[in-house]
C-alpha cells in the first residue's frame, strides 16, 4: 500500500455528512459492487433529471481527479451501507479528513484500506481554507510520518490507530487471520454452551418451533 | 481494581481471545442478515472457498426492499428487478448453507429489529450482531447488539466472531417520570438533541433511572434502536422483572431447568455499584415534553413549543453552515414554531415504532376520528405477527377507519428502498429514526416524532402536540 497520498483535495465542509447522502438508496440495490462511483453523494452532484450540478465542488474542473476529502465532524455517520466505502474507493478517494469519523464507516473504511485522518477541529478548519482555495488545493499524506501537507508548507500531524495502520499497510485478509484461531473459537465455545445452553444454533431452534407452529 | 458496567461484563463473556490492546476477537451468538447488506459477504466467502461456521446462529429476512401493498403474504412479489434478484440472492444463499430465512412470501415476515426479538431469538446476555446500523436495539433486552459492515458479514459467517475495538462506557440517568403523551421516543429524540450526534460515538450507552424502570420492554427498544443517532456503538438495560416477562412470553423454548439456569445467569447482567463509567449524563424526566425534529439530523430537534434557531446564533462556522444547509432543505426559517406546520405524509412504522404498542398509541388517539383531508397517512407493522396481532385485537380497524393505509411488514419509507417513497417537496411527519437529505425520498421532508405524534399530525394535518388531541 502507498505510504504517500498525494493530490487534489476537496473541501466537504459538511457536518455530519451520512452515507445516505454519500450513496443513496437507489444504488444498494445490487449483490455485487458495481456502478458505485455513480452513486457516491449523487444528490450533491446530480440534479433531480441527472444533470451535474456545476456549482458542487467535485464537478468543478478544478478538483477533477480528486483524491482526498477534507469534511466536517462525524463523517460517515447513520447507516452501516457498507457500500459508502466502495463508492468512495471506486470514485478515485484515497483518504478522508475529518475531525471524526461514524464508527462504523470508520471500521468500514478500515477493512477496505480507506485512509482516514482524524485531524483537530480548528486544523480542519484551516486545511478546509487553504483546499477551498482552487490554486492551492493539493494535499499530501504522508502515512508513515503521520503527517498532512499543504501546497503552502501548512503541516499537521496525526496519529493512526494501530490496527487501521496495520490494515492499511499490508492490506490484511482479516477472515484469513481469524480462521488461524478457530481452535481457541470452538474451546470457547465449548465454555460458553455449557454456561448458556440456550445460546446455542438459537436461530434454527426457533425457526423450526415457529415451523412447527405452523403445521400444528 | 473498580466494579465492572454491564457492557464490560458482556464483552468480557464473549471474549474468545484479546488481539491487542484496543480490540478482542469477541464471539456472536445471533447473527442476522438482510438482502442488501449480505450479498457481498456470501460471494465474499464462496470466492475463498469457506463455509459458514454456525449456519444454526445465522437468521435473515427480507425487509429493506420489499414492497409493503396489502396483499396477502403468499401473493406478495418485487416487481423491481434489481430488488428481486437481491431477495432471490438471499433465498439461495441461505438454503445453501441452511439459515433460517424469513422470506418475501412469509406471514412472520418483518423488519429484522422487529422479529428476532418477538420471537426469542434475542436473549438477555447474548452479543446479536447485524449489517445495520439499528442493532442497537437488542441492548432493551440486556443484550448486546451493534451494527457492523459487510466486510464483518463475511468475518462473521466464517468465524462466528468479529474482530472488535472495545468502547468506552457512558451511562445515562433518566430521573423521575416521564409526563402524560411523553414516550420513550420523545425521550431518545431527546437525548440526541441534548447530546448530539456524535455525543456518544465510541460509547456504548447503559440507560438507567426511575424513568427507565417504568418503560415497558418495547419502548426500551425505541430508545436503545435510536440511541445509535447520538454515535453509540451501542445500548443497554440491565434486564429487571419487565425483561423477564417479556422473554418469558416470546422465548417458549425456554423452560423448565434451562429457564432457570438462564434466569440465574441473567441476574448477573447489572453494573457493579462501585463501577466506573467514562461519561455520564442526567436528565428529568418530567422536564421532556414531546419532541419533533425540525432539520436534517435527528440531534436537530426541538420540544412540540419549541421553534427553529437562529444560525447566527451559532458562533462554530461548520456548526452554523450545518444549521443554514438543513434549514434550506427543509424548507423553515429561524423561529419558526414547529407546531402549526403542515404536512402531506404520515408515515408510522418502522424498527423504531412499528411495534404492537406503537400501533395501539397511533389508534387511541385517531379512534373515531378522521386523517384530515390532502393527508396520505400510512401505518406499515414491523412484521406479520405485529400485523396479525393489530387486527386481532381492533387497533387495525380504528386505524383504518380513519383512513390510514393498512399495509404489509417491511423497512418501507424508512429509507425508501422500496416503492414507498416522498415526492420531492413532500413533508412528513414520521416515526422512523433518521431526518437525513433524501433518506425518505429525494428532496423529501422528514419530522421525526413518536406514533401518537404522528397519529395527532395526520387528524390535524399538520404537526400539533398530542397532549391537546388524546381523549
Amino acid at each position: 500500500m502507498n505510504p504517500m497520498i498525494e493530490g487534489v483535495a476537496a473541501p466537504l465542509p459538511f457536518s455530519n455528512l451520512d452515507t445516505d447522502q454519500i450513496m443513496p438508496k437507489q444504488f444498494l440495490r445490487i449483490i455485487d459492487k458495481s456502478g458505485l462511483e455513480r452513486g457516491l453523494l449523487y444528490d450533491l452532484r446530480f440534479d433531480a433529471d441527472g444533470a451535474p450540478r456545476p456549482g458542487f465542488v467535485l464537478n468543478q474542473p478544478a478538483y477533477a481527479g480528486a483524491r482526498i476529502l477534507v469534511a466536517g465532524p462525524n463523517f460517515g455517520c447513520g447507516s452501516s451501507r457498507e457500500h459508502a466505502v466502495w463508492g468512495l474507493q471506486q470514485f478515485g478517494i484515497r483518504a478522508v479528513i475529518a475531525p471524526s469519523f461514524g464508527e462504523i464507516f470508520y471500521f468500514n473504511a478500515v477493512n477496505n484500506g480507506l485512509l482516514l485522518v482524524s485531524l483537530a477541529p480548528a486544523e480542519v478548519d484551516a486545511l478546509l481554507a487553504r483546499v477551498s482555495d482552487t490554486a492551492a488545493n493539493r494535499v499530501s499524506i504522508d502515512v508513515a510520518a503521520g503527517r498532512v501537507s499543504a501546497a503552502d508548507g501548512w503541516t499537521a500531524g496525526f496519529t493512526l490507530p494501530e490496527r487501521h495502520r496495520r490494515m492499511y499497510a499490508q492490506g490484511l485478509d482479516m477472515v484469513g487471520a481469524s480462521l488461524q484461531r478457530l481452535d481457541e473459537v470452538q474451546r470457547f465455545e465449548a465454555g460458553h454452551w455449557a454456561r448458556h445452553p440456550w445460546m446455542k444454533d438459537v436461530a434454527r431452534r426457533v425457526r423450526d418451533r415457529l415451523d412447527a407452529g405452523r403445521a400444528d | 481494581m473498580p466494579g465492572m458496567t454491564l457492557y464490560d461484563k458482556l464483552v468480557a463473556s464473549h471474549e474468545v481471545a484479546r488481539i491487542d490492546d484496543e480490540h478482542v476477537l469477541l464471539y456472536v451468538d445471533l447473527h442476522i442478515m438482510n438482502e442488501y447488506t449480505s450479498p457481498q459477504a456470501f460471494s465474499g466467502l464462496a470466492a475463498r472457498g469457506r463455509a459458514v461456521l454456525r449456519p444454526g446462529q445465522q437468521m435473515a429476512v427480507v425487509d429493506h426492499v420489499i414492497p409493503t401493498h396489502p396483499v396477502a403474504p403468499a401473493l406478495r412479489v418485487i416487481a423491481d428487478e434489481a430488488s428481486s434478484r437481491q431477495a432471490g440472492n438471499l433465498k439461495r444463499n441461505c438454503d445453501a448453507q441452511q439459515i433460517a430465512l424469513f422470506d418475501t412470501t412469509d406471514p412472520l415476515q418483518g423488519i429484522e429489529h422487529v422479529i428476532a426479538p418477538e420471537h426469542g431469538m434475542v436473549l438477555p446476555g447474548m452479543v446479536v450482531l447485524c449489517g445495520d446500523s439499528h442493532t442497537t436495539t437488542y441492548g432493551a433486552l440486556g443484550a448486546l447488539g451493534f451494527g457492523i459492515g459487510t466486510s464483518e458479514v463475511e468475518h462473521i459467517l466464517a468465524t462466528q466472531t468479529l474482530v472488535y475495538r472495545v468502547a468506552r462506557n457512558m451511562r445515562i440517568r433518566i430521573d423521575g417520570t416521564l409526563g402524560r403523551g411523553v414516550t420513550a421516543k420523545d425521550l431518545v429524540i431527546c437525548v440526541v438533541h441534548r447530546i448530539g450526534a456524535q455525543g456518544a460515538r465510541g460509547h456504548a450507552v447503559e440507560f438507567c433511572g426511575e424513568a427507565i424502570d417504568a418503560l415497558s420492554a418495547e419502548a426500551r427498544m425505541t430508545l436503545c434502536n435510536m440511541t445509535v443517532e447520538a454515535g453509540a456503538r451501542a445500548a443497554l438495560i440491565a434486564p429487571d422483572a419487565t425483561t423477564g416477562a417479556y422473554v418469558a412470553a416470546h422465548a417458549p423454548q425456554l423452560r423448565g431447568d434451562i429457564l432457570a439456569q438462564a434466569r440465574a445467569s441473567w441476574a448477573g447482567l447489572r453494573s457493579d455499584a462501585d463501577a466506573v463509567f467514562d461519561v455520564e449524563h442526567v436528565l428529568d424526566a418530567a422536564t421532556i415534553a414531546p419532541f419533533v425534529t425540525w432539520g436534517t439530523s435527528p440531534d436537530q430537534a426541538v420540544p412540540i413549543d419549541g421553534v427553529v434557531p437562529d444560525p447566527q446564533a451559532e458562533p462554530d462556522a461548520l456548526a452554523r453552515l450545518a444549521l443554514e444547509k438543513a434549514m434550506d432543505y427543509i424548507g423553515l426559517t429561524p423561529g419558526a414554531p414547529i407546531a402549526g406546520l403542515p404536512i402531506d405524509r404520515v408515515f408510522i412504522g418502522s424498527c423504531t415504532n412499528g411495534r404492537i404498542e406503537d400501533l395501539r398509541a397511533a389508534a387511541s388517539v385517531v379512534r373515531g376520528r378522521k386523517v384530515a383531508a390532502g393527508v396520505r397517512a400510512m401505518v406499515v407493522p414491523g412484521s406479520g405477527a405485529v400485523r396479525a396481532q393489530a387486527e386481532a385485537e381492533g387497533v387495525a380497524a380504528q386505524l383504518i377507519e380513519a383512513g390510514f393505509e393498512w399495509r404489509q411488514p417491511g423497512c418501507s419509507m424508512c429509507l425508501a428502498m422500496n416503492d414507498d417513497v416522498l415526492s420531492p417537496g413532500e413533508r412528513c411527519a414520521s416515526t422512523t429514526n433518521r431526518n437525513f437529505e433524501g433518506r425518505q425520498g429525494r428532496a423529501g421532508r422528514t419530522h421525526l416524532m413518536s406514533p401518537a405524534m404522528a397519529a395527532a399530525a395526520a387528524l390535524a394535518g399538520r404537526i400539533v402536540d398530542v397532549r391537546e388531541w388524546e381523549k
